[in-house]
C-alpha cells in the first residue's frame, strides 16, 4: 500500500471545499455561426467534511457527472477554487498530489477499464505511476482483489470482458483504491448495475468506507440510493446547486419545489400511496440560454414575478444546515409565499 | 467449494501471460495465418539466399531461346522477352520488390503512427496543425504524389523508397489520428489521467496496445499498393531500371509478349498477387488474433 496521506486541518477542516466552480461549453461556431455557451456547472460551490459521504442528485445534463470531472481535473474549468484539506489545488497542492488523494469511479464499467489489461494490470497501473515496484504493486492488486470481494486467483489474469459489470465495477473500485485516496467520487457508480448486484456494491462501499475512512462524493439519479448511502445532499439543477443540506432534513421537507418534484416522482411501493399525476413535465430548458432569474421558473408553479427577474442565492431554512436556492425561503424576497424579512434572524 | 465448482469458476482463467504472448498463442493456432506466414517466409528466404542456390544469372539474356515455355528443360519457368532464365529472374527480383514493398510501410508505420498519436491524443490546436498539413498531401493522388516526388529526387531505388514512404505517411496518419481519437475518449484513459500518469506513460501503456492493432492492419493493406506503385515508378524510368530484376519492371516490360506467351508474361503479376494476399490475410488473421474478445 503507499503510505496514506496526512490529515492535516484536523477534523474540522473540510476535506475538500469547492467554491464558485464554473464550466462553460463552447458549441457551434465556424467562420460564420456565432460561438454558443453551454453553462453546464454554473456558480456551484460546496463542502465536503472529512469521513462523510455527500450525494449529489438531479437529472440527466444537471451538470453532476462535469463537476466529478471538473474536480478530478480532467478538464479545465473557467473559474473557481478546488481546496483539499485547507491547499488550495493548483497552488499548494500539486495536480498529481490531488490525483493520489481524489479517485473516481466511472459509470460505465466497461469502457473505464482498458481492454488490453488484466485486471491486476489495471489495478497495479495507478500506484506503479506513482513509483511503487511492479511485484509490490501486483501483490497489492491482488490484496485489493479480495477486499472488494473477488477472488485474486480466479480473476487476477482475467481480462476485463470476461467478467460480469457487477464484477467489473468491483474491479473499478479496486483501482481507485490502489492509490490509498482520500476521496472516491462515485459518478453514478451503482447505476448501470442490475439491483441486486447493485445492493451488493453499494454495502461493499459502505464497508470499505469503514475500513480505509474513505470520504464519498455519490453521484447518482437514484433518489433512493442517495438516500441509504449519503450524510448530505445536493440538489441540482441546470448547472447549479439548489438545495443542500443534510439527507433526511431535505427528503422529510424540501423547501424548493424542483426538490419537491423529484422527489413526488419517486415510485412508492405502495399501490394507494401511488401518486397519479406527474408533478414534474417537460424537459429542462436549454442550458446553452437558460431561463433568467431561477432558472427553475419555467417549469415552477410557484412562479411569481420576482422569480423570473432575480437569481435566489442558496439561503438558510429553518436552521443552519439545511439550504435551499429559492425566492420562497428567502426573507423579503418579494414572493408572497416568502417569509417576512423580520423574521430571518429566527 | 467442490472440484466442479472450482473447474467452472476457473473455465476461462488462463495462465498469467502478457497481452502479446497470448496474441502470438492465437496466431499461431490461426491455420491460415501461418501458412501465409510460411509462403512469406519463403520467398523472402529464397530472396535473401538467391546468390547460393545455383540459379542461372539473372542478367544472362540469350537471343536464341527467348520466351521460353514453362516447363522448357533447363528453364522451370521458361525465359523472358531477352532470353533470361525466369526463375532466377522471380527470385532475384523479390529482393527489390520485398523491400520496396515493406521498407516505405515500414517507415511511414513508424512515421504515420507517431504523428497521429500525438495528434489524436493532444487534440486542439496541435491536432489541427498535423491534420491540416496531413491534408495538403491527401489532396494528390498516390500515383501522381509518388512520381512528382521521385521526379523531383531523381531516379533510383532510395528515391523510390523515400517518395513512397511521403505517399504513405498521411494515409497512416489518418487512420492513427481517428483511431487514436476514438479510444482517447474511453473512460480508460481519464481513469489513468486520473491515477496521476504523464501523457507518455498514457501512450505506451493504455493506448498504444489499443491503436495499434488497426493501423498495423491497414499498413499491411499498403504493401501490395507500395509494390505496384513501384513498379510503376520503374515503368517510367523513376524506380528501378533494366536489366535490374525487379516484379513492377518485369511485368512491364514482358507485357508485349503477353499474346506470344502469356504464362510467362504472367508470372512477375502471380508474384505481386501471391505476396498482396499474402500480407493481407496475415494481417486479417492478425487482427482476430488481437481481438481478444472472442
Amino acid at each position: 500500500m503507499l503510505e496514506p496521506i496526512e490529515d492535516l486541518g484536523g477534523a474540522a477542516q473540510p476535506l475538500l471545499e469547492v467554491k464558485g466552480l464554473v464550466k462553460h461549453f463552447p458549441v457551434g461556431g465556424g467562420l460564420f455561426a456565432k460561438t454558443k455557451v453551454v453553462q453546464a456547472v454554473d456558480d456551484v460551490s460546496f463542502t465536503v467534511a472529512k469521513g462523510e459521504t455527500v450525494g449529489i442528485v438531479g437529472e440527466s445534463g444537471c451538470g453532476k457527472s462535469t463537476t466529478a470531472r471538473l474536480l478530478m481535473q480532467l478538464m479545465p474549468r473557467n473559474e473557481g477554487e478546488i481546496i483539499f484539506d485547507g491547499q488550495l489545488v493548483g497552488e499548494s497542492m500539486s495536480l498529481r498530489d490531488l490525483r493520489r488523494a481524489m479517485q473516481m469511479v466511472f459509470q460505465d464499467s466497461y469502457a473505464s477499464l482498458n481492454p488490453r489489461l488484466t485486471i491486476e494490470e489495471s489495478i497495479a497501473f495507478g500506484p506503479k505511476v506513482h513509483g511503487m515496484a511492479d511485484g509490490a504493486a501486483r501483490t497489492l492488486a491482488r490484496d485489493l482483489l479480495t477486499k472488494v470481494g473477488l477472488k485474486p486467483e480466479t480473476f487476477a489474469n482475467r481480462y476485463p470482458h470476461e467478467v460480469s459489470g457487477g464484477q467489473r465495477q468491483r474491479v473499478n473500485i479496486a483501482r481507485a483504491l490502489a492509490l490509498n485516496p482520500r476521496l472516491v467520487i462515485l459518478d453514478e457508480a451503482v447505476s448501470a448495475l442490475d439491483k441486486s448486484v447493485e445492493a451488493q456494491v453499494l454495502n461493499l462501499l459502505v464497508d470499505l468506507k469503514r475500513e480505509f475512512g474513505l470520504t464519498y462524493l455519490f453521484i447518482s439519479h437514484d433518489l433512493n440510493v442517495v438516500r441509504y448511502i449519503s450524510d448530505r445532499v445536493l440538489v441540482m439543477y441546470l448547472g447549479q446547486v439548489v438545495e443542500l443540506g443534510p439527507v433526511d432534513e431535505v427528503w422529510d421537507g424540501p423547501a424548493h419545489p424542483y426538490t419537491q418534484a423529484l422527489l413526488a416522482a419517486m415510485p412508492a411501493s405502495d399501490p394507494d400511496q401511488r401518486t397519479e399525476v406527474p408533478p414534474i413535465t417537460g424537459d429542462p430548458p436549454n442550458p446553452i440560454d437558460p431561463p433568467s432569474g431561477c432558472r427553475f421558473h419555467t417549469r415552477c408553479g410557484f412562479c411569481e414575478d420576482v422569480c423570473i427577474s432575480t437569481v435566489p442565492r442558496l439561503s438558510m431554512v429553518a436552521d443552519g444546515a439545511h439550504q435551499a436556492a429559492c425566492h420562497m425561503v428567502i426573507p423579503g424576497s418579494g414572493h408572497t409565499r416568502a417569509p417576512a424579512a423580520s423574521e430571518a434572524a429566527a | 467449494m467442490t472440484a466442479t465448482d472450482t473447474a467452472l469458476q476457473a473455465a476461462p482463467a488462463h495462465k498469467a501471460r502478457g497481452y502479446w504472448a497470448t496474441v502470438g498463442r492465437r496466431i499461431v493456432r490461426d491455420k491460415v495465418s501461418m501458412a501465409c506466414a510460411l509462403v512469406l517466409l519463403a520467398i523472402l528466404l529464397a530472396a535473401i539466399f538467391a546468390p547460393y542456390l545455383h540459379l542461372a544469372d539473372p542478367y544472362q539474356g540469350s537471343m536464341v531461346r527467348r520466351l521460353r515455355h514453362i516447363g522448357t528443360p533447363g528453364y522451370p519457368l521458361g525465359t523472358d522477352e531477352l532470353g533470361r532464365d525466369m526463375l532466377s529472374r522471380l527470385i532475384y527480383g523479390g529482393r527489390l520488390s520485398l523491400l520496396i514493398g515493406i521498407l516505405p510501410v515500414i517507415l511511414a508505420f513508424g512515421i504515420g503512427t507517431s504523428l497521429g498519436l500525438v495528434a489524436g491524443y493532444a487534440g486542439g490546436w496541435a491536432n489541427t496543425a498535423i491534420m491540416r498539413t496531413v491534408d495538403v498531401f491527401y489532396a494528390f493522388p498516390s500515383v501522381l504524389l509518388a512520381i512528382a516526388i521521385s521526379g523531383v529526387l531523381g531516379a533510383g531505388v532510395v528515391n523510390s523508397i523515400v517518395s513512397l514512404t511521403v505517399v504513405f505517411v498521411p494515409q497512416i496518419t489518418r487512420v492513427a489520428e481517428s483511431v487514436t481519437t476514438g479510444v482517447r475518449n474511453l473512460d480508460f484513459v481519464d481513469a489513468a489521467r486520473a491515477s496521476g500518469a504523464g501523457a507518455l506513460t498514457i501512450m505506451r501503456v493504455h493506448m498504444l496496445g489499443n491503436v495499434l492493432g488497426p493501423i498495423f492492419v491497414y499498413a499491411t493493406g499498403l504493401i501490395s499498393v507500395s509494390m505496384i506503385l513501384a513498379a510503376g515508378l520503374s515503368f517510367l524510368g523513376l524506380g528501378t531500371k533494366p536489366p535490374e530484376p525487379e516484379w513492377g519492371l518485369m511485368l512491364n516490360t514482358l507485357r508485349t509478349a503477353i499474346y506470344v506467351n502469356p504464362w510467362v508474361a504472367a508470372m512477375p503479376g502471380v508474384m505481386i498477387f501471391a505476396v498482396s494476399i499474402c500480407f493481407n490475410l496475415l494481417s486479417d488473421g492478425l487482427r482476430s488474433a488481437m481481438d481478444i474478445r472472442n
